[in-house]
């Protein structure tokens, strides 16, 4: 087994690699993009602009230069700090991304650690309890809700909880026509409640499933056998025994779920019309604001891929065979 | 473990496979019959009826009818079949692409395997939605952006599966038997490889299916797929939004009900599959 400095390093390395990767291939993505910046940047005024014109934004924008040398140029600001200016929002890349992100963070930051909680303590007593009404019931939920197009939730929550009952509001993070710093705490919550349970009702549905099985495996285990022998009830076991052993592979899950989980949340804010990061990156591609969307892709990467790195990491944590994965392979029967 | 025990797990899996079967069959039944159905329809459903606007469902239109008096229940199977195909076409390729890359890692040398693995490792760390979006930009949107997008970014899972199986092939007696021979890297991979892996890749391509649609009609209804003049599910959800807050409640529900359905049958199906092509599972 490869130790841990050196796993970490590597592990790194790697991460900076898939970056760059990611770099290089979103700048020739956007490059091969039949929109046109310009025609992009000038909207309905396109009809007002004339050639000279054209060309001098294009020189100003550097458009004009081999596509090589915008790639060192773009890549070379990045790592200088300077993301760019996003038309869309009028205003640096780096501003639009911080704000947005925290607005988005509050959101997915909250349904992550529900579905955590709920997916987890589900999971638990779905397999503690195998074959049980408890359990088919959170199959089907957890089956059903797996196969479920988010956004599709989102519209039958908007449908049910905004319209028909008109317990939430329709849209947005705050009351329409109020500044966003000054929206009250409860009104903040309540038009959190939507996108959130729209989220949350996904998440727990992974996680519960994940750790019934691994529950599951719990419950055939030596350990729980003899614990059975001593006459611990089965409650005892599946909270003494199997949330113990279970909560470390369920953690694992929910930091590797972490791009599944951004993705949902892009969805769920377009259904919304929340504020936040999901809606800035459709809002980028449709009006073909190529620093924002270059940007939003680098910025998830690195989040989506931290929290691959630290599923690895918790991997060789609970299975020391995990950092041979040949091992394994050659294990198996 | 007491024999008895034993003997009713087996019972309990011999009628798994049963039930598998069946589901797998009755998801197979239901696919096809939107796919005939939706080529049964012709016309009905792109047509225009100005005078049948918006109406609740009832016994002439189940799902109601649209804003321009289509029937709903025909743009929606329409749209299925619309998904079905994308999903299908796009499952294909990244079957073909995770197939290829699984070959060349497993025996092309570790540096092959190293790539590779930091192609899976780059694909993995990128939201799917993102890259989704990235690549439907670079296409300018459409059906075909729709089909490469999910292609390019559904491979990687299925990759790793490959990898693995075929990483038990290689030194299998009658693979280095045949090497032995002198036969070619081809003829091994040809002759030796892919015919094992044809149920990994079958399994592979049915459990890829319902991402694929799923990913197809959210990429669609944020705007970036398909053409707005197809009737896919993602764009008659994404109409329906304009008239929720009118109360139309059955054009958002009963689109999305129907994908759900259809996306629950690919799973009836791909693990019905897995569960009838699996050894273990055979054997009692």
């Amino acid at each position: 087994m490869q130790p841990w400095p050196r796993f970490i390093a590597f592990r790194i390395v790697r991460l900076a690699l898939v970056l760059i990767a990611v770099a290089l291939v979103a700048f020739a993505l956007a490059k091969m993009s039949p929109v046109d910046p310009i025609n992009a940047y000038l909207g309905p005024d396109i009809a007002k602009v004339g050639p000279e014109q054209r060309a001098l934004i294009a020189a100003e924008w550097g458009l004009d230069q081999p596509v090589g040398v915008q790639f060192t140029k773009w890549l070379g600001n990045l790592l200088a700090g300077d993301l760019g200016w996003s038309v869309t929002y009028n205003a640096p890349v780096a501003e639009v991304i911080g704000t947005r992100f925290r607005t988005s963070l509050v959101l997915m930051g909250l349904a992550w650690i529900f579905s955590g909680l709920f997916g987890f303590a589900l999971g638990i007593a779905a397999g503690a309890w195998q074959g049980g009404w408890a359990d088919r019931l959170i199959r089907v939920y957890a089956y059903v809700l797996a196969s479920t197009p988010t956004f599709w939730i989102a519209i039958l929550l908007l449908m049910v909880f905004s319209v028909s009952l008109g317990w939430t509001p329709v849209c947005c993070a705050g009351p329409v026509g109020v500044l966003p710093e000054d929206v009250t705490l409860v009104e903040r919550i309540r038009h959190l409640i939507l996108p959130l349970a729209a989220l949350s009702i996904l998440g727990i549905a992974q996680i519960a499933l994940h750790t019934r099985a691994k529950m599951i495996e719990i419950m055939r285990s030596d350990y729980v056998l003899y614990a059975q022998a001593q006459g611990a009830s089965r409650l005892d076991i599946a909270l003494r025994h199997g949330a113990r052993n279970a909560a470390l592979p369920a953690i694992t899950v929910l930091f590797a779920s972490l791009g599944e989980l951004f993705g949902g949340s892009v969805l769920a804010e377009q259904v919304f019309a929340y504020p936040g990061l999901g809606r800035a990156t459709i809002e980028a591609g449709i009006r073909g604001d190529v620093p924002l969307l270059l940007a939003i892709t680098l910025f998830t990467t690195l989040f989506v891929s931290t929290g691959n790195t630290i599923a690895d990491a918790l991997y060789r944590l609970v299975d020391p065979r995990m950092a041979d994965p040949d091992a394994v392979q050659g294990a198996a029967p | 473990m007491t024999l008895a025990a034993h003997h009713g797990e087996t019972a309990r899996r011999l009628n798994g496979r049963a039930t598998a079967a069946i589901l797998a069959a009755s998801g197979l039944a239901i696919v096809l019959g939107v796919l005939v159905a939706a080529g049964l329809l012709g016309q009905t459903g792109i047509r225009a009826d100005f005078a049948a606007r918006l109406l609740p469902p009832s016994l002439a239109h189940p799902f109601g009818t649209d804003p321009m008096g289509r029937d709903m229940l025909a743009r929606t199977i329409k749209g299925l079949a619309v998904s079905l195909k994308v999903g299908l076409l796009a499952a294909s390729f990244s079957v073909v692409i995770a197939t290829a890359l699984a070959l060349a890692a497993a025996t092309l040398g570790r540096g092959a395997d190293a790539v590779v693995s930091f192609l899976v490792d780059a694909t993995m760390g990128l939201p799917h939605l993102v890259l989704l979006i990235l690549i439907s930009f670079a296409l300018g949107g459409g059906t075909t952006a729709v089909i490469i997008a999910v292609a390019v970014t559904h491979w990687p899972r299925l990759t790793r599966i490959l990898r693995a199986e075929i990483l038990q092939l290689r030194h299998a007696e009658y693979v280095t038997v045949s090497r032995r021979f002198g036969r070619s890297w081809w003829f091994v991979a040809r002759h030796h490889f892919l015919p094992h892996l044809v149920p990994q890749m079958l399994v592979g391509l049915v459990l890829m299916f319902p991402h694929a649609i799923l990913h197809e009609a959210g990429l669609t209804f944020l705007g970036f797929g398909l053409e707005p003049s197809l009737p896919a599910i993602g764009i008659l959800l994404s109409e329906s939004m304009r008239y929720l807050t009118a109360g139309r409640w059955w054009l958002g529900l009963f689109p999305g009900l129907s994908l759900l359905l259809v996306v629950l049958c690919f799973d009836a199906i791909g693990n019905g599959l897995r569960t009838l092509t699996d050894p273990r599972a055979s054997q009692e």
